[in-house]
């Protein structure tokens, strides 16, 4: 029987040989076909030769969580060869370079092998030795559009798209398209039981990393100052703001109504954004669990001084400098605690690129709201993997909230100014910005004890005051972040499922999965700290909670227990953190473990 | 603890331009050591800035941590202040000037702030050239936590709490921003007002970054006898590149110089520095000259003091990377936000 529509392909390539370009188009033809995609990225901490994998699940249910065993695997990285072969799915598939006969070791009788001489019809084509490597690519996605049914027009007219400004290569992609195709047509019988066909499955959805649609939600959020260091898996955060920036923030006569600054390093990318934000301007900065280390101090600077920040976490593998290039969720608690003394922090937990969008704005919102630093916790998975989802959107009517500040007018008409009174008593402050008032409004900023007067003190009454007003800010909060989504199941039951970020594609579908085998799971997503009423409702109202997350130590079940002294156990951590982005299958059989009914 | 100052001013007092008396550029009363020679830097900054008329909201003053750090409290209250963390007063102040390029910045550091912890900050704010005035109280010492020595105790150098320096050679913050390229560097002694003022001035109107390395003795440990950054050894040892006067744009110079011992710097907003009496084979527009001289001065023991160099032709960081002229906190939504029709655009080409 065919398979349509439903399979996971993987590319095992060499880091550094223009696999990428290839391998994005074939999983954009796929998009285009109508055909729900979701492709990613597994590469190492290299620049060049070490191996890299692109896997593509391909699915007309349109789940797109991660899942394994492989049934078509590109083979072209002689390094990772046995592994490869090992790791295709019995009965499935393996496509390789026959230009060298693959050596009897490497024969599965369970697998089928299509060789495709790709370096061959390469050189035999192209003579410059970068383009045969270049064209090796494309032949193979070549031999895929025959091997899959994919439609040849949709792959060529994206080749027409990315070489709009150089149409000279047009003809050159073309040709080895046609060299990949031709060779399988003749030599296999194609298409394979694995096949796609076009259907009518991702509606006006768009496919976009994370990371580039955070940078351009803190462009519509009106960022105008970007302060950062390099690091995976975020550069690419600063990369989006800035590219877009470029044609979306230049003036007539040339001038940027931006600045963009790669600072020494994140302790001083941080004391920009705080510097920036102090005065009057929406600033912030994207880096990874390294750089959130470094810029702790500062964190909690402006935790304490009260000033805006928005800070970007896409998470990678700790701890230290761990694993850099792979995903997991192991800053939870690091970065909503982050710095010395009582401290902890707004965080929003995004799970599509569309919710990077919309929060990255709400984030800088949040921050002038509260004067405080907001974190938008995200991961690699998330911000380097391009995901299908809804388009991103703008309202127009919407305007920036820029907080609690006085103006010139505002300094004449007040009684007195006291930067930390409490006039509204609910934990929020009025602050003014540098410049407004020739003699009212100016007052000094630290991040020693004073007291609402923004005078030094070593009272402890008056410190015990302010530490608790900003607890009352924290409660005034949850009425103001994202409340997090609830998915009742089918039938009534007092199991739940928790989880938050991209763990939520897995979760979803292990939730579909359960309800097959007549296992009702009501799901929450968490989409921010501090915790609103939802939460804690749904907690009351379940027996028993899965808390799905991808680290070792459970770290959002531990904020749970910390933040509404949730019984710990009703809370059962369910965990991966082996790099790879959580599958719904590990998911429902260490979900399963717990269910006396499956045993 | 911080007093307040009885607000009583009597009505003669002398009025500047913008109509403030010298004491609207005071702070709250000093709780530093008495004799601390970082309050007399206060008092430098004070003059300077009700002499140019600088209008104090229109000036942020900014600082690390340590008895130097504190200082801001003391001076300028009409102004907004930011005592950030230990060593990271530029990037703040980055940060702030990268929101609003029109008003001045004024980042006050110490020895231990700038040599050691905040060194990378430093370094990177130079290479910025970021349009502040950044001075140093050097005392050669950490003050706030009881005298240990700093990365620019000289060799042999004797403190209260450290003893003899026999280890380490100083870092001499000068000549680093010299070979760093910064476009504006001067040093300067707390206890010589007549060429501290006019410098502060001048560094507040140059475009780009200001530096001034302003020795500053610690009273309380390191102003023994022994300490090159006592008082006594200061003086005693001071040798000045020139003197020097702060010409506003508006005003002529009245006095009269000798010929062929004095130049003239012209500074971007129309202002001049005039220096008198200059050492030979030096020009205060020549790097090359600045260093060598410093060097010199090294080998025969003084310190020298004056403004060493400033680049006329310096540019700030904003015209360097081309941002607006009108400061960016002052963009507003219709500026800022690209609107949902641009958005249908992005969302095609994500298709
Ligand atoms: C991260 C950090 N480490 C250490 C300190 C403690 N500390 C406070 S001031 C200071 C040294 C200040 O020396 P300097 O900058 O020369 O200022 P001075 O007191 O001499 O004017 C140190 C080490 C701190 N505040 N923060
Ligand atoms: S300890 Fe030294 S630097 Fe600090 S206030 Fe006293 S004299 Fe000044
Ligand atoms: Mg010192």
């Amino acid at each position: 029987m065919d398979i349509i529509n439903d399979m996971v392909v993987r590319f095992a390539n060499v880091n550094g040989t223009g696999s990428a370009s290839a391998n994005n188009m074939f999983a954009k033809t796929i998009f285009r076909m109508g055909i729900p995609v979701s492709p990613k990225n597994i590469f190492p901490s290299n620049i060049q030769g070490l191996p890299t994998w692109y896997e593509v699940r391909i699915n007309k249910d349109g789940y797109l969580g991660r899942r394994t065993g492989i049934d078509l695997l590109v083979g072209v990285n002689p390094q990772s060869l046995k592994k490869d072969i090992a790791s295709v799915k019995s009965g499935g598939y393996f496509v390789y370079d026959s230009t060298r006969k693959l050596h009897a070791e490497f024969i599965r009788e369970d697998i089928n092998y299509i060789g495709i001489p790709m370096m061959k019809l390469s050189m035999e084509h192209y003579q410059v030795p970068r383009l045969q490597q270049l064209f090796k690519n494309i032949i193979y996605v070549g031999a895929l559009v025959a091997l899959l049914d994919i439609e040849m027009k949709v792959i060529k007219n994206i080749v027409d798209e990315q070489f709009a400004k150089k149409p000279k290569l047009i003809p050159n992609n073309y040709k080895a398209l046609d060299l990949g195709y031709d060779f399988a047509k003749a030599n296999y019988e194609c298409p394979l039981k694995y096949r796609l066909e076009r259907m009518d499955g991702v509606g006006d959805s768009i496919l976009i990393e994370g990371n580039e649609a955070t940078g351009l939600g803190a462009i519509y959020g009106g960022a105008t100052v970007m302060a950062w260091y390099p690091i995976t898996p975020s550069t690419s955060v600063a990369k989006g703001f800035e590219t877009h920036c470029k044609k979306l923030r230049v003036d007539a006569d040339g001038r940027k109504n931006y600045a963009f600054v790669q600072a020494e390093d994140e302790l001083a990318a941080m004391g920009m954004v705080i510097g920036a934000t102090w005065n009057g301007s929406r600033a912030f900065t994207a880096t990874s669990g390294p750089g959130v280390s470094l810029m702790s101090e500062f964190i909690g600077l402006a935790y304490f001084a009260e000033i805006p920040v928005t800070l970007v976490n896409v998470q990678r593998g700790g701890p230290s400098t761990g694993m850099p290039t792979r995903t997991q969720q192991p800053d939870i608690i690091s970065t909503i605690y982050a710095s010395h003394g009582d401290t902890k922090h707004i965080s929003l937990f995004p799970s599509t690129p569309t919710e990077c969008f919309e929060m990255m704005a709400d984030c800088l919102d949040l921050a002038d709201r509260f004067q405080t630093p907001v974190m938008m916790i995200s991961d690699l998975d998330l911000g380097m993997n391009s995901h299908m989802c809804p388009p991103l959107k703008w309202d127009d009517t919407r305007k920036y909230d820029r907080g609690k500040v006085y103006d010139a007018e505002d300094l004449e008409r007040i009684k007195e100014f006291g930067r930390y009174l409490d006039v509204d008593d609910d934990g929020i402050c009025y602050r003014t910005i540098p410049g407004t008032h020739p003699t009212k409004g100016s007052f000094f900023t630290r991040g020693t004890s004073r007291d609402e007067y923004a005078k030094y003190t070593e009272d402890g009454d008056t410190y015990v005051r302010v530490v608790n007003r900003l607890l009352k800010k924290w409660e005034t909060a949850k009425s103001y972040v994202p409340i997090p989504e609830v998915t009742e199941a089918k039938e009534k039951t007092d199991m739940g499922i928790i989880f938050f970020g991209t763990t939520r594609y897995s979760a979803l579908e292990a939730m579909d999965l359960f309800e097959k085998e007549g296992i009702y799971l009501d799901a929450l997503r968490i989409k921010a700290v501090p915790f609103n009423q939802t939460v804690e409702d749904f907690i009351n109202s379940h027996e028993q909670i899965f808390v799905i997350e991808q680290n070792r130590d459970g770290q959002m079940r531990s904020v749970l227990m910390n933040e509404l002294d949730a019984d710990p156990k009703k809370l059962t951590a369910i965990l991966n953190y082996d790099g790879m982005p959580i599958t719904a299958a590990t998911i429902m059989e260490r979900i399963g473990q717990h269910l006396p009914a499956l045993v | 603890m911080t007093y307040i100052k009885p607000t009583f001013r009597h009505p003669g007092l002398k009025k500047n331009k913008v109509g403030y008396v010298r004491a609207d550029y005071e702070g709250a009363i000093s709780t530093l050591c008495a004799g601390c020679g970082h309050d007399s830097i206060s008092g430098a900054i004070v003059q300077a800035c009700f002499e140019m008329s600088v209008e104090p909201h229109r000036l942020a003053k900014l600082s690390g941590i340590g008895c130097s750090s504190k200082t801001p409290t003391y001076f300028l209250s009409n102004s907004h202040g930011f005592n950030s963390v230990h060593g990271r007063m530029p990037s703040v102040t980055t940060g702030a000037n990268m929101a609003n390029r029109d008003l001045i910045y004024l980042g006050v550091s110490g020895d231990g702030d700038t040599a050691s912890i905040g060194m990378g900050q430093f370094v990177h704010a130079v290479r910025r050239n970021l349009n502040m005035a950044y001075i140093v109280m050097n005392n050669g010492c950490y003050g706030l936590t009881k005298g240990q020595d700093s990365a620019t105790t000289d060799f042999g150098s004797i403190s209260k709490s450290s003893g003899l320096n026999d280890s380490f050679q100083a870092i001499d913050l000068v000549g680093m921003a010299l070979e760093l390229g910064a476009t504006f560097v001067g040093r300067s002694f707390s206890g010589d007002k007549d060429q501290l003022v006019p410098m502060i001035k001048a560094a507040m109107s140059h475009p780009g970054f200001a530096f001034i390395d302003c020795i500053s003795p610690c009273v309380t440990f390191n102003n023994n006898k022994g300490s090159t950054k006592s008082y006594q050894f200061v003086r005693d040892h001071q040798e000045a590149t020139s003197t020097i006067d702060f010409v506003p744009h508006e005003e002529e110079i009245t006095v009269d110089y000798e010929a062929g011992t004095s130049t003239s710097v012209a500074l971007h907003d129309g202002s001049k520095i005039h220096l008198d009496k200059l050492s030979p084979n030096w020009d205060p527009t020549d790097r090359y000259s600045a260093v060598m001289r410093l060097q010199e001065a090294k080998l025969t023991g003084d310190i020298l003091t004056g403004l060493l160099y400033i680049d006329p032709k310096s540019r700030g960081l904003h015209d360097l990377m081309k941002t607006s002229k009108r400061p960016l906190n002052s963009l507003q939504e219709e500026d800022l936000c690209p609107g949902s029709a641009a958005l249908e655009g992005i969302n095609a080409g994500f298709r």
